[in-house]
C-alpha cells in the first residue's frame, strides 16, 4: 500500500489531478486530496498543484497552516509540484505587484514581457502562453523516463520561473524566450506545464512519479 | 518548434447526451459523451469544448455529472459552456473537472463577473464566448455587433471592442462565433477572426462556418487564430483530427502529431 497526498488549498483543478493519478495508479496505490497537514504528512507521496493568483495562493496557504507543511514534504519524500505548484517554491513573484515564495528554490517569477513576437511569422505571441509546446529535458531524471525528447506538454500561464541555479534545471520550453519549464532537486520536481492534462505524454510522467522513490 | 496551434472539437450536449449526430464507426452508442470525448482524443484533439443545450434548468445538473465522467477518463482540457451565468455555476463546473468555462450572455449582462471570476479563479479557465454577425453593408468598413439567443437578438455592441474589454476584464481566451458562417460550411469569417485576433493580447478560439480542412487551415493563416474549432466536420466521421491535423502541418502550421 502507498498513500499520494494531492494537497488542496482551495487552488486550482484538484479534481482532475486526482483522478489523472488514480488513473495511471496500481490497485495498491491510493490518492487522496487534502487539506489535513497530518495526512499529508503521513503520505509517501506528496502532489502540490496549483492555479491562478500567487498573492491567494500564499495567502491560502498560510491560512491554512500549510506553509511548514509543505516545506517538510520537501524535505522528506518524492514531491511533484504543479504550476503553481512550481511557481511558490521560488522566492518571490512578479505577481500581484510583488508577492514572496516559499524560497525552496532559488530564483523568482517573471511575466512574460509584452510585445513577444513570433520570429517566423511576424505575429504578436498571446499570453497567457496556452496550449500544447514542446519539453526539452535538458538532463535525465526519473521523471522523464520513456518520454521522448521534445514531447508535447499542456502549457497555461503568463509568469514562468527564472531559477538562479541553472544545475537545478531538468527541461526548458521555448515561448518568446526559452524558459525553464522543470525544475529538479533531490526528491522535489516541479513543472510548468499541466501533466494531467497532456495525454500520453503526462499520463506517463505521472506514472513515473508514483514509482519515484525520490533517489536519482 | 513552439506553441501548437490547437484543433478543438466541440460537442452539443442536452441533457447529458450528445446531440447533433456524433457518427463513429465502431461505436455503438455515438451519444454517449465519454465515448465521444476519448475517441476525440485518440485521435489528437488538443482540448474539447462542450457546450450545454439543455433548456430546463432542472436537467442543468445533468452537465456536472457529464464533465465528472469525461473528467475521470480523459485527460485533456475540457472547455463547458452554456447556461454559466455566477461564480457558483463556475466553482462546480470547475469542480467537476473543467479546465475552463465559457460565458456569452451572462458576460453581456454583467461585464463584471468576468472581471470578479478571473480574479477568483485566475484568467486561465476563463473564456468570453462572442457570436458575432456583420453588420456593415456595401462599401462601409466592415463592422461585427454581438448577438444573443443563437444571432437572433442584437445587441449594440462591436465586437472587436467586446473582446478588446472583455481581455482587459481579465478573460484568458476568446471563443469567437460568426453567425453569418456558422452551419454555412463556407469558412471561417476570415476578417472577422483577424480583427479580433490583432485587438487581443489573448488566444482566439476560431468558431462558425468549417466545411473542409483548409478551412481550418485558413483561421491560423489568414484569420491569426491561435486555435481552431470545428463540430459538424469530425462528428459525422468526414474527417479525423488527425487528418486535419496533418493537412494543416503541410501547410506549415505547427500542431501536436504523435510521430
Amino acid at each position: 500500500m502507498s498513500t499520494v497526498a494531492v494537497i488542496d488549498y482551495g487552488m486550482g483543478n484538484l479534481r482532475s489531478v486526482a483522478k489523472a493519478l488514480e488513473h495511471v495508479a496500481d490497485p495498491g496505490t491510493t490518492v487522496e486530496v487534502t487539506a489535513s497537514p497530518e495526512r499529508i504528512l503521513q503520505a509517501d507521496r506528496v502532489v502540490f498543484p496549483g492555479q491562478g493568483a500567487a498573492r491567494d495562493c500564499m495567502a491560502e496557504l498560510t491560512q491554512r497552516g500549510l506553509v511548514d507543511v509543505v516545506k517538510e514534504a520537501v524535505r522528506s519524500k518524492p514531491f511533484l509540484g504543479i504550476c503553481m505548484g512550481l511557481q511558490v517554491l521560488l522566492e518571490s513573484s512578479e505577481e500581484n505587484g510583488g508577492t514572496a515564495g516559499l524560497g525552496i528554490l532559488p530564483g523568482s517569477v517573471r511575466r512574460f514581457p509584452d510585445g513577444m513576437v513570433d520570429p517566423r511569422s511576424g505575429d504578436a505571441l498571446k499570453i497567457p502562453h496556452m496550449g500544447w509546446n514542446q519539453v526539452h529535458q535538458t538532463k535525465p531524471h526519473p521523471l522523464w523516463q520513456s518520454i521522448p525528447q521534445d514531447s508535447r506538454f499542456y502549457f497555461v500561464h503568463s509568469y514562468y520561473v527564472a531559477p538562479t541555479e541553472s544545475g537545478q534545471v531538468a527541461g526548458i520550453t521555448h515561448y518568446g524566450t526559452d524558459f525553464a519549464c522543470a525544475m529538479a532537486r533531490g526528491n522535489v520536481f516541479a513543472v510548468q506545464f499541466h501533466p494531467e492534462k497532456s495525454a500520453g505524454a503526462g499520463l506517463a510522467l505521472l506514472a513515473n512519479f508514483l514509482g519515484w522513490d525520490g533517489c536519482l | 518548434m513552439g506553441l501548437a496551434k490547437r484543433i478543438i472539437p466541440c460537442l452539443d450536449v442536452d441533457a447529458g447526451r450528445v446531440v447533433k449526430g456524433v457518427r463513429f464507426v465502431g461505436i455503438r452508442d455515438a451519444g454517449d459523451p465519454v465515448e465521444i470525448a476519448k475517441r476525440y482524443d485518440q485521435q489528437g484533439a488538443d482540448e474539447l469544448v462542450f457546450l450545454d443545450i439543455t433548456a430546463s434548468s432542472e436537467e442543468r445538473e445533468t452537465m456536472v455529472h457529464v464533465v465528472e465522467q469525461v473528467a475521470a477518463q480523459v485527460f485533456i482540457p475540457l472547455t463547458v459552456g452554456g447556461g454559466i451565468r455566477s461564480i457558483n455555476d463556475i466553482r462546480r463546473m470547475l469542480n467537476a473537472g473543467a479546465d475552463k468555462v465559457a460565458m456569452n450572455t451572462a458576460a453581456i449582462h454583467n461585464p463584471d463577473l468576468v472581471k470578479e471570476a478571473a480574479e477568483r479563479f485566475g484568467s486561465q479557465c476563463i473564456v468570453v464566448a462572442i457570436d458575432a454577425k456583420q453588420v456593415s453593408t456595401g462599401d462601409e468598413p466592415p463592422r461585427w455587433e454581438v448577438f444573443t439567443h443563437g444571432g437572433r437578438k442584437r445587441t449594440g455592441i462591436d465586437a472587436v471592442q467586446w473582446a478588446k474589454q472583455m481581455a482587459d476584464a481579465g478573460a484568458g481566451e476568446i471563443l469567437l462565433t460568426s453567425m453569418d458562417r456558422d452551419g454555412t460550411r463556407d469558412g471561417f469569417d476570415l476578417p472577422l477572426t483577424r480583427a479580433v485576433s490583432d485587438a487581443v493580447s489573448v488566444p482566439v478560439i476560431a468558431s462558425g462556418g468549417v466545411g473542409n480542412l483548409s478551412h481550418l487551415a485558413d483561421g491560423v493563416k489568414q484569420g491569426k487564430a491561435d486555435a481552431v474549432l470545428a463540430a459538424s466536420i469530425f462528428h459525422f466521421g468526414e474527417y479525423t483530427v488527425e487528418e486535419a491535423k496533418r493537412t494543416m502541418a503541410a501547410q506549415g502550421i505547427e500542431v501536436r502529431l504523435d510521430e
